[in-house]
């Protein structure tokens, strides 16, 4: 090898299809730029802040709890307070709703960085998902705050399934959202239809509702392979009555996977265009 | 030593969508063309066959008209698009500034931004680092470093941008029109350092429409035109071969029928023409008139287009605007703005137009560098001095002769 072959580069069509992740690593200082950048502006010229990232599962929990609570409660024999069923479901939630809304718009409004410089493209989902855990971590401590304050039994040793639950959220969230993203490069319907697609999520999804609610077996198939579901499951195995369901855990990471897979190869196979598109 | 860069057979194909539709999707107009058979696109070549190699070390002005290809070669070597076909092979870390700023966000600091930018344009941490002080200093904007980037002048907004690009530390530096901004002062800073820059051993592939500032910086041009490498030789060849390609392509009085490029969502220029009333050359003595006929697609705003004459050398011979609607009633469709420039006004040579079109006299909707070529000729008149005077304008006073005895 030359001296001057240190840094070796070949510009040429696009050919082999590789997921690229070796080199988002040696851009690792970029990404964690990039997430910081999203977290200092996000709650910029607001009077409350960061509170937001807790007064919005709160909010959505008292009005389940009101509206719901008790019907949920005796319909589907829920043997742990429904409010803290519901904050979980909520966290959970928040996280998948708005790192996937983040996800999706985030290469449309960086378009005018990608027109004029080149790193690599994932870069940009990966910090938007980034940004919104943070906002995870701290919900996640407001749930522990309510789960003192109800004086719930506590499984401890469940504690242990809450890195899984993050990483089957954050990929579930990464390979719709890179999806999402690569096509709303190409098509800005995805900006009008993403509200409507989150929305309608919220109601296949067991997040104010357990899998139970249901006696059709195509619904409950739904719920379980909901991408959503799994983490849901994991986190909830903290309540101490909590009865965990491996299966749901099973078929939501099947899925899981086959979007992120999917997500990660459409992303991949049209990134090399995105700057003449967007 | 093998070249730092080697441009191999590069060709770069778009589609572009017939007139009347827009350049990007929407999956409405996707599903309606599956079940048509043209979908409305055509194969356009912004590149084809490039080739060249670069030195390391030297440093390489890239000059041809708007559409030539320059920015299109440029988004290749940045890796920001593919390349049809060809290869390019670089020996070294390759860093663009199609922009400065790149990557500032209104809501963070002065120094936040200073990392984001450096960052973006791949300088580690550390690098930035080191590099802070130097980087503050050249700006100027010590005491708003903590200020958010929203409350900085344009001015000093770019004069940071600039400070950050300054210091890459890249193996292969490339520029892209960067220095056409800011004051006069700021101006010359930045060519300072450029010229440091270029000078320090680093590879430097510049394009301007700047001819000056690209025969200061460099030490070898190429001309692109249409897609093609027209010309490889040193600056000053390229510059005059350039400047040739120039003139005989615009044939002088002939009505100037714009492409593709010269349009935006709100203004598509259609032609500029120079004329006299009865002669077929433009001289010294002979009245000009000047036609530019455009599409406005603004409605009910302030339109104004303005001029922009300079010499071969770049030098700024006036800047004026006709205000096309004054009471906010611009209209769209076809608007010529004509006028005429009196006889004995310019000297002899040859001059470019550059039209800008704003909005409300503060906002730019849409500005084309450079985009008619024209040339003056001497008066073949018999007795009085035909020969080449030196100067910009070519006066022809009424002198009042007084004459006393001693």
């Amino acid at each position: 090898m030359y001296p001057e072959d240190k840094y070796l580069l070949e510009i040429k069509p696009k050919s082999k299809f590789s997921f690229g992740f070796k080199e988002i690593l040696s851009y690792w200082e970029l990404l964690y730029f990039f997430t910081w950048r999203e977290i200092k502006v996000k709650y910029k010229q607001t009077v409350l802040g960061f509170l937001w990232v807790i007064l919005q599962p709160v909010l959505m929990t008292l009005v389940f709890t009101f509206f719901l609570g008790s019907a949920i409660t005796n319909m589907t024999k829920l043997n742990i307070p429904y409010p803290l069923f519901a904050l979980s479901g909520m966290v959970i939630w928040s996280f998948f709703s708005s790192g996937l809304s983040n996800a999706a718009n985030s290469m449309v409004n960086n378009s005018n960085i990608i027109k004029k410089v080149y790193f690599p493209r994932l870069i940009i989902p990966f910090s938007a998902i980034l940004s919104s855990s943070i906002d995870f971590m701290i919900s996640l401590g407001l749930l522990f705050a309510a789960l003192l304050y109800f004086g719930a039994p506590v499984n401890w040793l469940h504690l242990l399934y809450l890195p899984l639950a993050l990483i089957m959220i954050s990929f579930a969230t990464l390979g719709i959202g890179m999806f999402l993203a690569a096509l709303n490069i190409k098509y800005r319907d995805v900006r009008y239809m993403l509200p409507f697609f989150i929305q309608g999520m919220l109601f296949i999804s067991p997040i104010m509702f357990p899998v139970s609610i249901s006696n059709n077996a195509i619904a409950t198939t739904i719920l379980q392979f909901n991408p959503v579901a799994g983490a849901l499951e994991l986190i909830r195995s903290i309540f101490g009555n909590y009865e965990l369901n491996w299966m749901t855990v099973g078929y939501s990471s099947i899925s899981t996977l086959v979007f992120f897979l999917i997500g990660l190869y459409y992303f991949r196979k049209t990134e090399a265009y995105f700057a003449d598109l967007a | 030593m093998k070249p730092i860069l080697e441009i191999d057979a590069v060709s770069k194909k778009y589609l572009i969508h017939k007139s009347g539709q827009q350049p990007y999707l929407s999956l409405r107009d996707s599903l309606s063309t599956v079940f048509r058979r043209s979908n409305g696109k055509e194969a356009f070549w912004a590149l084809k066959d490039v080739s060249f190699q670069v030195q390391a070390g030297e440093s390489i002005g890239i000059i041809g008209k708007n559409g030539a290809g320059k920015s299109t070669l440029l988004k290749i070597l940045s890796q920001i698009t593919p390349p049809t076909t060809g290869k390019i092979t670089a020996r070294g870390r390759i860093a663009s500034l199609l922009e400065v700023g790149t990557g500032f966000h209104a809501e963070l600091t002065g120094r936040e931004n200073i990392f984001m930018n450096g960052s973006i344009l791949g300088m580690r941490k550390a690098e930035i680092l080191k590099n802070f002080d130097a980087i503050v200093d050249f700006s100027g904007v010590e005491q708003f470093l903590d200020t958010p980037l929203k409350h900085y002048s344009s001015g000093m907004q770019l004069r940071l941008a600039f400070a950050v690009a300054a210091f890459l530390e890249n193996e292969i530096l490339i520029i892209d029109e960067v220095l056409a901004v800011g004051d006069a002062e700021f101006q010359k800073k930045c060519m300072g350092k450029m010229g440091e820059v270029s000078k320090s051993g680093r590879t430097v592939l510049f394009v301007s429409h700047n001819i000056g500032a690209v025969k200061s910086l460099c030490s070898r041009g190429l001309v692109l035109n249409k897609g093609q490498l027209e010309f490889s030789g040193n600056i000053d060849e390229s510059v005059s071969y350039y400047q040739q390609m120039n003139y005989s392509e615009n044939a002088l009085l002939k009505v100037f029928e714009t492409s593709a490029p010269f349009r935006n969502e709100t203004i598509e220029l259609i032609s500029i023409a120079a004329s006299t009333p009865n002669q077929d050359v433009l001289s010294v003595s002979q009245k000009i008139r000047f036609e530019i006929t455009f599409n406005c697609l603004l409605e009910n705003i302030n339109l104004d287009c303005t001029m922009e004459f300079r010499t071969i050398e770049e030098v700024i011979v006036f800047h004026t605007g006709a205000l096309v609607s004054r009471n906010r009633d611009s209209k769209t469709g076809q608007y010529t703005v004509a006028f005429e420039m009196p006889g004995f006004y310019l000297n002899a040579g040859e001059y470019s137009i550059s039209l800008i079109f704003g909005k409300d006299q503060r906002e730019q909707l849409f500005a084309i560098d450079s985009c008619y070529f024209f040339k003056i000729d001497n008066d073949a008149v018999i007795g009085s001095n035909s020969g080449h005077l030196p100067g910009i304008l070519r006066p022809d006073f009424d002198y009042q002769i007084t004459h006393q005895s001693f």
